[in-house]
This record gives C-alpha cells, structure tokens and sequence, in this order.
C-alpha cells in the first residue's frame, strides 16, 4: 500500500508540473500576475510531492518490501542500514527519481533566492524547470517506475546491492554529482528564460553567475569524488579512464568553466552575450547527454545502468526536443543580442575568448572522442573501434598546457585595453622566475633531465608566480598583508583560489602518472619485496567477518631503510549475497605519496598473489579540486550577488520616478558574440 | 563564509588523513618476471593500450580472468621473446580488429577522429580572430562603456526589502519601456 | 550568412541525434571477425579423443565442417547443445568441438550426460588456440569450408531461428562452394 503512495505522490507531482510549465509562461507573457505568481507555489509543491516519493522508496528500502521490483533488485536483509537508505540511487530508477528530486531542490532554491529578480523572470525560469520535471517524471512513469511491484510471488530475500557500490563514496559520489550536473539546468532556465523574454543584460548576468559557479563547484566536487572512489575501488591505480560515462560529465565541467568565464565578461563588459546562452544551452545539452549515454546503453561502458533501448528512445526524443528547441529559439533570438562594445586585439577580453576556445575546443574532442565509435561503425556498416585513454590523453593534455599558459596572463590583463608593455612588466620577472626555477628544483632533486616534470613545473610557477604578483600589488597599498587580503573581493579570491587548485591538480596528474610505480608479486608468509624505497612483508592472511561479506585479510608490513613504517590491510572478499568476489585495497595516503596494496589470489602453492604500489603527488588531484570547488563557491557567495545596499535602493526607487527624463543612461548591453554560432 | 572556510579546512584534512576502508572488484593478479625494468614497463604499458574484447569497458591490465589474462600471458610471451610493440599490435589486430587498440590506426575513417580536434582548434581560432577584428571597428569609447558599467552595477538591483512588489514591478516597466528606448537609439545608431 | 551560423549548432546537434539514435540500435558487443575468409589457423593440440596424441589441421574432415567452441561450465553451450545434435542425426554437416579452457574431464562428463555432437573434440586447456581464433568467450562457432578457409562466424548462443535463418543458408553456400 505503502509504494503505490508513492506512486500517487510522483503522480502529483507530474500533474503539478505540468501545471508549472504552462501557467506562469504563458502568465508572464501576457504580464497576468496571479499566473505569474503561481510559479513559487507550484515548484514548491512539485517539490514537496517529489520529497514525499523519495521518502517513500527510501522507507521501502529500510522496511525491506520486497514486493517492490527496484527494492528487490537493490537489497537484501543483510544490507547494513546506511546502504540500504542510499540503495535508493543504487539503480536506474531510484536514482532517476533521486536526479529528478534533485532538480526539484534546484528549483526551490530558485523559489527562495530569487527575491531580487523580477518575478516575471523567476515565473520563466521556474516554468522551464518545470518542463524539464515533466519530461523527466513521464520517463519514470512510462518506462522506469521504481515502485512498480512483483506481486503476488515477492521474492522473500533481495538480490543485494551491487558489491562495487557498497562502499562510503557511494554515499556522497552520487548526490553531489547528480546536484551539480542537475544545477546546471537552473542556469540553462536562466538562458532560455533570457532568450524568450529578449532581456539579457548585466543584471542578468549578475543573477545567473552565482548559479552557474554553485552548480560547477559541485559538479566539480562530485567528479573528484567519482575519480577518487574510481582510484581506491577499483583496484588498478587509476583515477580516469576516459569511459564513454565518466566524458560527458567532463564535457559538461569543461563547458561550465567555459561559462562561468564568458559570463564574467558578460557582467563587468556586456560582451560575449548570445555566447554565453549557447554555453549554457549545450552545458545542459551535454547533461542529458551523458544521461542518455549511462542509461540507453549506448556507448559499452563499466558504469552502465542495465539497459533497455525503449529508454534510450525516449531520452532521445526528450534531448532532441528540449536541446533541438532550445537551440533554435536561439538561433531566432541570438541576432537581438549583439554587441555594442568593443575591445582591444590584447585585453582580458580576448583572454577569456582564448580561454573558452581551449575549453570549448577540449570538450569537442571529447565529444568527438566519446561518439567516434558509433559513427566509425554506422560508416562502415559494422566495424568496430575502440577509442580510449591513449586518445583523449593526446588530445586532452596539450590544450590543458595552453590553457595553463593562458591563465596566468588572463588575471593580469585588464578589462578593454592591455598594453603589451604592461604585460610585459608584470610577467617578465614571473617568466624568468618560472622556467629558471622550474629548471633547477627537477634536475637538483632528481639529477636526470625529466622533461616532462621540467614542464609541469615550469607551468605550475608560472601560474602561481604571476598569480602572487597580481596579489601583491593589488594589496600594496594596505598596511599589512591581512587587511590587504580582507580588501580583496570574495570573487576575485575565489577566482585566484580556484586557478591555484588547477595548478595543484595539473601537477599532482603528471607527476603521479610520471613517477607512479607498482609491482605484481607472488608472495609466500614471510616473504617481501622492495618498491622504491620501500620494503613490504607479507605476514600471512586471517579471516574477517563483514555484517555481509567474508574476506581475507592480509597483513603487509612496510618498512623504510629497515626502520618499521606501517602495517596495511588489503582483502579479498566474498560478498554472501550475491556471491561477488572483490578486493579491497589497503592504503597509505600522505600529502607527497601514496602506498597501494591489493590482494589477488591464493596460488596452489599457498602463496598469495598481491601488487604494490607506490603513487607520488596522487593524491594532489583531488586536494586541487577542492580548492577549485571552494573558490568557485566564494566566488558564487560574493556580496554583490545577494546583498542589495539600501543605498542602491533607494537610488532605485528615486530612479523610477524621473526616468523618462535620464537620457545618459543606456543600460541595455545588447551585445554578443557575433558569431556565436561557433560552439561546435 | 565562516562555516564554509570550516568545510573546506574539514575536507582538506579528510582527504589529506582518510585512510579508506573498502575497496571492489576483484583484481587478478598476474605475477610475471622480467629480466629488464623496460621490459616491465612495456608489458603494463600495452596492457592499458589494448582493450579487453570480452569485458565492459576496460583495458587488459584492469580486466579480470578470461581472456583478458589469456592475452596478457600472450604480450609477456612476445616481450620475452623480443618483440616489438609494433610486432604485438600486429598480432592483436590480426586476431581482434581495430577493436581491442585504445589508440586507434590513422586510417581514411579516422582521419576525422585524429585531425578534428586540430580543425576544431583552427576554425575556432579563425571566429575569435573575427570577433576581436569586429570588435576593434566597434564603437570604442571607454567613457561611455564605464558610464554604462557603472549605471549598471545600479540599475537592475531590485531590493526587495526596501520596496513592495508593487513598486518593483512599477519599476520593472519602466525600466523596461527605457530599455526599449534605449535599444532604437542604439539601433539608429549603428 | 550570419543567420546561417546560427543555425549551425541546432544543425550539428540534429546530426549527432540521429547518429545516437541509429547507435542504439547498433549491437556494439560483438566483434566483426577478422579471420573471415581467412585460413583456419595450423594447431597442435590434444584431444578429448585420441588422449596424449597429438591432432592438427590434418585430422579434421575433409569437406566443410563446422568448429563449435565450447566448454562444460558454459550454460549457453547447454542450450545450442540439441540444436548439433539434431544436426549431427541428419548428417548435416560435421561438427567438430573446441574444448576451450576447461578441464578434461569436466568436460567428458558434460558429454556423456547432455550427448556428444562433435566428431573431434580438440582441447585448448590454456586459452591460446582461441587466441589465434580471435575468440573471447564460449560459445562461438565457426564454419569453414573444404579449402580450410572460414567462412562464417556466429558470437553467442544459436538457437533454432539463427540455426536456420543465418547457419543453415551459410552451410548450403559454403557446400555449394566445395563442390564446384
């Protein structure tokens, strides 16, 4: 009885937002306030009847009700209670309701945090959520409803959740992923409402930016945490594989980076308009993608929901209506958005434009990359190709090297015009100071000529270097260095904040894959082997008992230069349920290394089969998407976005008397990319 | 800004001091002994190059059992017997296709795949060149553009604490019908 | 002109969409086989058969014959297993067994309890005849004709519709082929 509440709430919640879609539109388009008005209301229900559906599932999951198909699938008595809660996104259709409740959250913080906008904008944007909630409920209802029953013959004990999944990062890889793939459609709502209304001006990039920074930020923390997991899970060392599932969430990233940059441009200098609508639109465009691809079984990947092409097909036509529409309104639209405003051939303009080519240009290959194989074999009619690592590494590694150039010059040109000589005065120094250092810190440390760590060291002071410089001399009239960095505004640290955690993940990503080591041993009790500087003793294997695994554990003892440094313990389990063997790693992790251990298998002999590991810099990638997460936050929590002085209302409201007779102003920025047309 | 410093402090230290417990998928794995570092890195770089014909999605290195270990036993074999990388591409391909290369030959059909990042580099580069030419003819006064900047940074923020709803949208359409205004002169003017 | 550049996104997507539409429809599991028209690799091997003896590409049949590989803790062989049998009562063609990484008599039992189609059943204990076969995973079959040159190769199980509709016209071509 309980599921089939469930059932009636996503119901509701589909007739509510299908309410959503179309009243406040067509409200705001006729300027009918009670329609108008009726957008918070509604979203805030859809959101409520989403809540109660989520809740439901989850109770259903902690009651153990079998009867329901997905619980089923997904569960099993032995679960310990916190995977059974988190099940919920364990498969397609739970987390298809988990992503779609996720949109509903997005759309509330629309609700509450929309005060100062006008509320014929927020009607629009909340109706063209509402869209998406429609679309995203009626493929629930029509091929994947997680409540759907096995009655009468309910299986008596469930099929347990998937072994690779019970594990900690799957409790926050897939919420934040999802929050942050999902926010990305408040910023497309924000474009296509933009577009519709015709008004896209510096107000409304000042409203979209803190919106676009928070869904990326996410986004940004959510992939880590997939990369992570991907690295301690899996077993291999690895932390991307570039799979056709784990590049549109890149692609997307690249494409949000790409935006929140253009946007900046479209704030501060109204340039870049009909620009920054696309890249909203295809930053959407390729969430749905990489939506398409995990779940119609597209693209043969290790990450894929089961499949079912019926799914695709709908998620297909959805993509094709809302991104096929979107980008033609755009088309019609984008000519009303041109540029007024020009810009010099060297200034922070074109910086931005240079850094949305490379970000653009890397998520093309990607896609190109990701899509290659479906198209090589409708070509060919049925051959097939593998298009991998290798590849994307090629591709991806270069562009990111120029962008890395770039980014320590953006920040310190100015808005308009740069002068080269001012260029040349600020980075001169930085310059020599990079490659000289960057030079000398390898070679002394290593006594080799490693090229490959000359440049990214070279890379890495450059950024660090001119970015040091631009504090310094933006605080140098402070007293102190602590007031001066309180003077800084909130988006500027975040900005520096964000391109120093680039520089910190580029680094800890080619160190690591250049000085990472490992090896396969075959090891009897007792016995041990060396690896870089250290010696790792294998003391034997003694069972472990798991609330719903058996393994064996082995204890390895790690010894430096003689000296007793840590035990680890890697096992091999045996999850009861399903019967799925897997390994569990056992690791060091320190700010300048890693050690790895994984337990294969016993060999005839009773030796055990195990590899060992040891990873420099690794774990600096994760550490660097912190801090871009962080300061894309801070950007997105800077004051000018939500707090609005008295002071500025105040001129506001003596503006709106005598406005007619204020000719200077001309607050319309209609301006643009010309050819914005050039995404893909 | 207080609680979320805190957060990042808190994370940092997690990543930096989290020592993770479990870990899946079970990893087979091989033991083989080579005469020669290189000879070990080539082995584990050609068992990431290959991809594993049975599997998912994976590499040789990563893929349990199967014939994923029946061919990386082939690849220590053909190292051991001195083959060359390009010797062992030539024995894969002859039994598995274009498929199992992660690296795909520069053929007529990739041509696209290998030259498109490039062309996308290109084009892209030739529009922006476009755009900024453009944008040099523009009207370029930077009096008048900080003149706007600065009214915008007033304009369009609508406080909702000082005035009613009623007075904002008042506002909304006055503002709206001069920005309509403003958008013909800017017309007439270009 | 610039109107049309505005198009271009709308215009690349649309041609995306329906590359990914006809993708879904592609079957992106089964490798093309590129041993087709190719001839059947030279072996050495044991036999269920012959014990310690040795078999090679000698002591297979003469005309055009059928190389099924299969192995006793496959399920699928399971279930193609009466469709051969069927097919060895009526003479169709002879049908030889690759025993593929499995253990000999694991796989002797398997016989004895669901019938014996194969006329030969050759053994590859260690997986590295399948290798030269471009096989990766059990079941797969071969047809190769009288010259030693494969013909036709089927990925997965064969039930009665693939048995008919794509084994049984490939015999008839590859026997009408021999004769000739």
């Amino acid at each position: 009885m309980i599921p089939e509440l469930g059932n009636f709430a996503l119901i509701l919640a589909f007739l509510l937002s299908i309410l959503l879609s179309v009243i406040p539109m067509v409200g705001a388009e006729r300027g009918n306030l009670l329609w108008i008005n009726l957008a918070r209301p509604l979203s805030s229900g859809v959101f409520v009847f989403l809540s109660i559906s989520l809740l439901i599932l989850g109770y259903s999951f902690v009651a153990d009700d079998f009867s329901v198909q997905f619980v089923a699938n997904h569960s099993n008595t032995m679960l310990p209670i916190y995977y059974k809660i988190t099940a919920v996104w364990g498969g397609h259709e739970g987390s298809f309701l988990f992503w779609t409740w996720m949109l509903g959250g997005w759309m509330l913080a629309v609700c509450i945090f929309s005060k100062a906008m006008p509320d014929e904008f927020v009607a629009r944007v909340l109706s063209v959520m509402g869209m998406l909630c429609v679309g995203y409920i009626l493929f629930m209802l029509a091929t994947s409803n997680p409540f759907d029953r096995v009655l009468p013959l309910s299986p008596e004990d469930g099929a347990d959740l998937n072994a690779a999944l019970q594990d900690f990062a799957f409790i926050i890889h897939p919420p934040s992923l999802y929050m942050g793939y999902v926010g990305f459609s408040v910023v497309f709502a924000f474009a296509i409402a933009a577009l519709i209304s015709g008004r896209l001006d510096a107000a409304w990039a000042r409203w979209c930016r803190p919106w676009a920074n928070a869904a990326w930020a996410i986004l940004t923390l959510g992939l880590s945490l997939g990369s992570w997991w991907a690295y301690y899970e899996l077993g291999w060392g690895g932390w991307w594989a570039w799979d056709p599932v784990e590049n549109p969430p890149m692609i997307t990233w690249l494409l949000g980076a790409a935006m929140i940059h253009s946007l900046a441009a479209t704030e501060k200098r109204g340039v870049f308009k009909s620009w920054t609508v696309l890249l909203a639109i295809m930053a959407f465009a390729s969430s749905l993608l990489g939506t398409f691809i995990t779940r119609s079984g597209l693209l043969t990947s290790v990450h894929a929901f089961a499949t079912d092409p019926t799914r695709g097909v709908y998620i297909l036509v959805f993509l094709a209506l809302i991104i096929g529409a979107s980008l033609i309104l755009y088309a019609v639209r984008a000519p009303s958005l041109r540029s007024e405003f020009g810009f010099g051939s060297l200034s922070r303009e074109v910086f931005l434009l240079s850094n949305n080519l490379i970000l653009v240009v890397a998520s093309a290959a990607i896609l190109l990359g990701t899509l290659y194989p479906i198209v090589y074999q409708a070509m060919t009619g049925g051959e097939l190709i593998s298009v991998g690592p290798p590849y994307f590494n090629a591709i991806f590694f270069p562009l990111m090297a120029i962008l890395a150039v770039l980014m320590a010059v953006g920040p310190i040109s100015r808005w308009k015009k740069t002068s080269p000589e001012h260029l040349r005065a600020q980075l001169a120094k930085v310059a020599i100071a990079a490659v000289v250092l960057g030079v000398l810190i390898p070679v002394l440390l290593t006594l080799e000529l490693p090229l490959g760590v000359i440049a990214t060291t070279i890379l890495s002071f450059w950024i660090v270097f001119s970015m040091l410089k631009d504090i310094r001399s933006k605080i140098a009239n402070k007293p102190t260095v602590v007031a001066g960095l309180r003077s800084l505004p909130l988006s500027y640290l975040g900005m520096t904040l964000a391109h120093f955690g680039f520089v910190i993940t580029m680094a800890g990503a080619c160190l690591s894959s250049i000085y990472s080591i490992e090896r396969s041993v075959l090891l009897q009790a007792g016995e041990s082997t060396d690896l870089g500087a250290y010696n790792f003793r294998f003391e034997g294997t003694r069972p472990v008992q798991g609330p719903n695994f058996i393994a064996d554990e082995a204890v390895v003892v790690v010894s430096r230069g003689g000296e007793f440094y840590k035990n680890l313990y890697p096992q091999k389990r045996l999850y009861t349920a399903s019967g799925t063997p897997t390994s569990h790693m056992g690791i060091d992790g320190r700010f300048l290394r890693d050690l790895f251990t994984t337990l294969g298998d016993q060999r005839e002999n009773g030796a055990w089969s195990m590899t060992v590991y040891v990873k420099p810099f690794v774990r600096w990638v994760w550490i660097g998407t912190i801090f871009i997460a962080f300061g894309g936050i801070l950007a997105a929590s800077d004051k000018r976005y939500r707090q609005f002085k008295v002071k500025q209302a105040q001129k506001l409201a003596r503006m709106a008397g005598p406005v007619a007779g204020n000719k200077k102003s001309s607050p319309v920025m209609t301006s643009g990319m010309d050819a914005g047309g050039s995404g893909a | 800004m207080n609680v979320s410093t805190r957060l990042f402090g808190l994370t940092l230290v997690f990543v930096l001091l989290a020592v993770f417990k479990p870990g899946k998928a079970h990893a087979q794995i091989d033991v083989f002994d080579f005469e020669t570092p290189e000879q070990e890195q080539r082995y584990r770089q050609l068992s990431n190059d290959f991809r594993c014909p049975m599997c998912q999605n994976a590499n040789l290195s990563s893929s349990p059992g199967g014939v994923a270990s029946d061919l990386r036993r082939e690849i220590y074999r053909m190292i051991m017997e001195g083959q060359t990388d390009a010797q062992i591409e030539e024995f894969m391909l002859a039994r598995y296709g274009d498929f199992i290369l992660y690296r795909p030959r520069l053929t007529a059909q990739t041509l696209l795949l290998w030259f498109g990042p490039i062309m996308f580099l290109l084009a892209g580069a030739w529009v922006a060149r476009n755009i900024i030419r453009n944008s040099g003819m523009k009207k370029f006064n930077h009096n008048r553009a900080e003149a706007d900047a600065s009214i915008n940074q007033d304009t369009y923020v609508v406080a909702d604490i000082v005035i009613s709803d009623e007075e904002r949208r008042r506002l909304n359409r006055l503002l709206a019908e001069h920005d309509d205004s403003a958008h013909n002169q800017d017309n007439t003017g270009r | 002109m610039n109107n049309f550049k505005l198009f271009l996104p709308v215009i690349i997507f649309m041609v995306l969409a329906v590359f990914m539409w006809r993708g879904l429809y592609m079957d992106s599991r089964t490798l093309p086989s590129v041993l087709i028209d190719r001839p059947l690799p030279e072996f050495q091997l044991r036999s269920l058969e012959l014990g310690d003896q040795l078999v090679s590409t000698a002591d297979l049949p003469d005309g055009p014959f059928i190389l099924n590989i299969w192995g006793s803790y496959c399920l699928p062989c399971l279930q193609e297993n009466p469709i051969f049998m069927a097919a060895k009562e009526q003479n169709v063609i002879p049908i030889i067994g690759l025993n593929y990484k499995d253990r000999d008599e694991a796989a002797r039992d398997w016989l004895e309890l669901n019938g014996n189609p194969f006329e030969l059943n050759i053994i590859d204990d260690t997986g590295r005849y399948g290798i030269d076969l471009g096989v990766y995973g059990a079941p797969e079959t071969f047809l190769v004709d009288a010259d030693r040159v494969i013909r036709f190769k089927h990925i997965g199980v064969i039930n009665y519709r693939i048995w008919e509709d794509e084994i049984m016209p490939a015999i008839a071509a590859v026997q009408a082929g021999g004769s000739s």
